[in-house]
């Protein structure tokens, strides 16, 4: 086992989206989300969270202690239940002990050793776990375009539309380009309360790094992490403030009056000079 | 007592769920006492103390914005758990496709406040050395620093906040409201009071909320320090 984390970090990820929808706003007839008032594009931290369960359940396939609690479809999860059974995980009777089902869900499951997760009935009220890891909306760099794709379809559902001649249009959105942002927590002190390791913050970044290459779709287009840079503080309560450590990264259109359709359109500025006394800037992508 | 602290906070959003409505959640206008302590106990918390919020500045317009996002229904049975924990074949698995809630939320934009607190040791917890000097002192080296224990959020985990310490002689932003009179902000969630009961061999706990009036004058909000109905 590796060792529980001993440091608070914090991430900045850069991805980018060509011709595709990174995140559908269910209010907005899945019209790519749209922060209102400036134009920017959003993408929800539970959209992002769901790729990284979905990369860890592609990536470590039936691995003991790392089976995935929130899952999309069905799981050939027989597999990990003989690991389990062959590992003979029975505590002591006493099962309103509810710190030992949380650690047991902790152990068994990625994603609530690292997202946390809610246990409730009514024996016990607080039966939540709070992970180590905690996400921000992501936020586009630049004001995006939303573009309306209109496709048509040469089959027809019922035999009433294929009499009529009518053939059905669809819509598809997109977003020819956005480069977003996303800015994330990682408390040592939750971590040692969930059991969140340093093999397991590892994977983590990984997931970061390639969750988008296991996500392709109809809808997503082309989305791709570009850059991932840690700020890895010496302590476990940290050594400087987070908001100065994000204000250190800066993405910048190289021409402002032209529309950026490519990640080369953009500079990245860090600013490494700057960083704090006890914090170590790493670039992982 | 005596040792106030200030803590300036800020985030790009936040949602300060009223309990009324919590499918389709509706943030309060401002900050909640509670939400305010939580904001404190991220920084430093020890069992021995307690946080108290005093006054609450509004700097920032309320400004709401909604978001609607594909939500899990049900939470997890410990009773499950339990079972697989004991060999027996259930599926420990949530399938969000076939458990999906669309909610929306509506949401704060924008928002900052000067949260003024202090704190209050519990002397049946509090050992040998926890003094008041000790935690203040702890409090101002981590807010100073940008320390904390997690990092913390303004009602919900991903509405991360800012903060930065506000020095007792340094300067205070001047709130948007400070020529506000009065603004009601009607009824609000105080704080929710959690005891822990021993019965018959079992530990019972209970949690009983607690509101106040909320007024703002001037942008500030006096927070009772006790409430009753």
């Amino acid at each position: 086992m590796s060792e529980v984390l001993k440091n608070r970090y914090e991430f900045v990820l850069y991805f980018d989206v060509e011709n595709g929808n990174p995140n559908g706003d269910p209010d907005a007839g899945n019209m790519p989300r749209i922060d209102p008032q400036t134009g920017y594009g959003l993408v929800s931290d539970v959209s992002i969270k769901r790729k990284v369960r979905n990369y860890v359940q592609f990536s470590k396939e039936g691995q003991d202690g790392f089976d995935i609690y929130v899952s999309e479809g069905a799981v050939l999860n027989n597999k990990q239940k003989e690991a389990y059974e062959a590992n003979d995980l029975k505590t002591k009777d006493n099962k309103d002990d509810k710190l030992t089902a949380q650690a047991y869900m902790c152990r068994r499951f990625f994603d609530v050793r690292a997202f946390g997760a809610v246990m409730d009935t009514g024996d016990f009220k607080c039966g939540q776990v709070r992970g180590p890891i905690q996400l921000c909306f992501s936020k586009s760099e630049d004001v995006i375009l939303q573009q309306e794709v209109t496709i048509t379809r040469m089959a027809s559902t019922t035999e009433k539309e294929n009499a009529s001649e009518n053939r059905t249009m669809g819509r598809k959105y997109l977003v020819p380009y956005g480069l977003y942002r996303l800015e994330g927590f990682v408390s040592a002190k939750f971590a040692q309360k969930t059991g969140f390791t340093q093999k397991d913050l590892d994977l983590f970044f990984e997931s970061l790094k390639l969750m988008f290459d296991q996500d392709r779709s109809a809808s997503r287009g082309k989305m791709s992490a570009r850059k991932l840079y840690v700020f890895k503080h010496e302590s476990e309560l940290g050594n400087a403030p987070a908001a100065a450590l994000f204000d250190l990264i800066e993405a910048k259109l190289i021409n402002p009056s032209e529309p950026s359709r490519s990640f080369k359109h953009y500079e990245l500025t860090v600013d490494k000079g700057s960083v704090p006394e006890g914090v170590q800037l790493i670039e992982m992508l | 007592m005596g040792y106030g602290v200030s803590l300036h906070v800020s985030g790009d959003y936040a949602l300060f769920s009223r309990p009324e409505m919590k499918a389709e959640r509706v943030s309060y206008d401002v900050i909640t006492p509670s939400a305010a302590r939580g904001v404190l106990e991220a920084i430093l918390w020890r069992p021995a103390i307690r946080w108290v919020v005093d006054r609450i500045t509004v700097l920032n317009r309320i400004e709401f914005e909604s978001v609607r996002r594909n939500e899990v229904g049900s939470k997890i049975p410990p009773r499950n758990v339990s079972a697989a924990m004991a060999g027996s074949k259930v599926d420990l698995h949530q399938y969000i496709n076939e458990d999906r809630q669309q909610r929306a939320s509506l949401v704060l934009r924008n928002v900052a406040y000067i949260i003024d607190a202090h704190f209050v040791i519990i002397p049946e917890k509090a050992g040998e050395s926890d003094t008041p000097e000790k935690f203040y002192n702890m409090f101002l080296r981590r807010a100073r620093q940008g320390q904390c224990f997690h990092n913390p959020y303004l009602g919900c985990r991903e509405f991360a906040a800012k903060f930065r310490f506000v020095e007792a002689q340094g300067e205070r932003p001047i709130s948007y409201y400070a020529n506000d009179e009065d603004y009601d902000l009607s009824w609000m969630l105080w704080d929710i009071e959690y005891e822990q009961k021993e019965f018959k061999n079992k530990t019972l706990y209970s949690f009983n909320p607690r509101f106040f009036h909320a007024r703002m004058v001037n942008g500030i909000i006096n927070v009772p320090s006790e409430v009753s109905l």
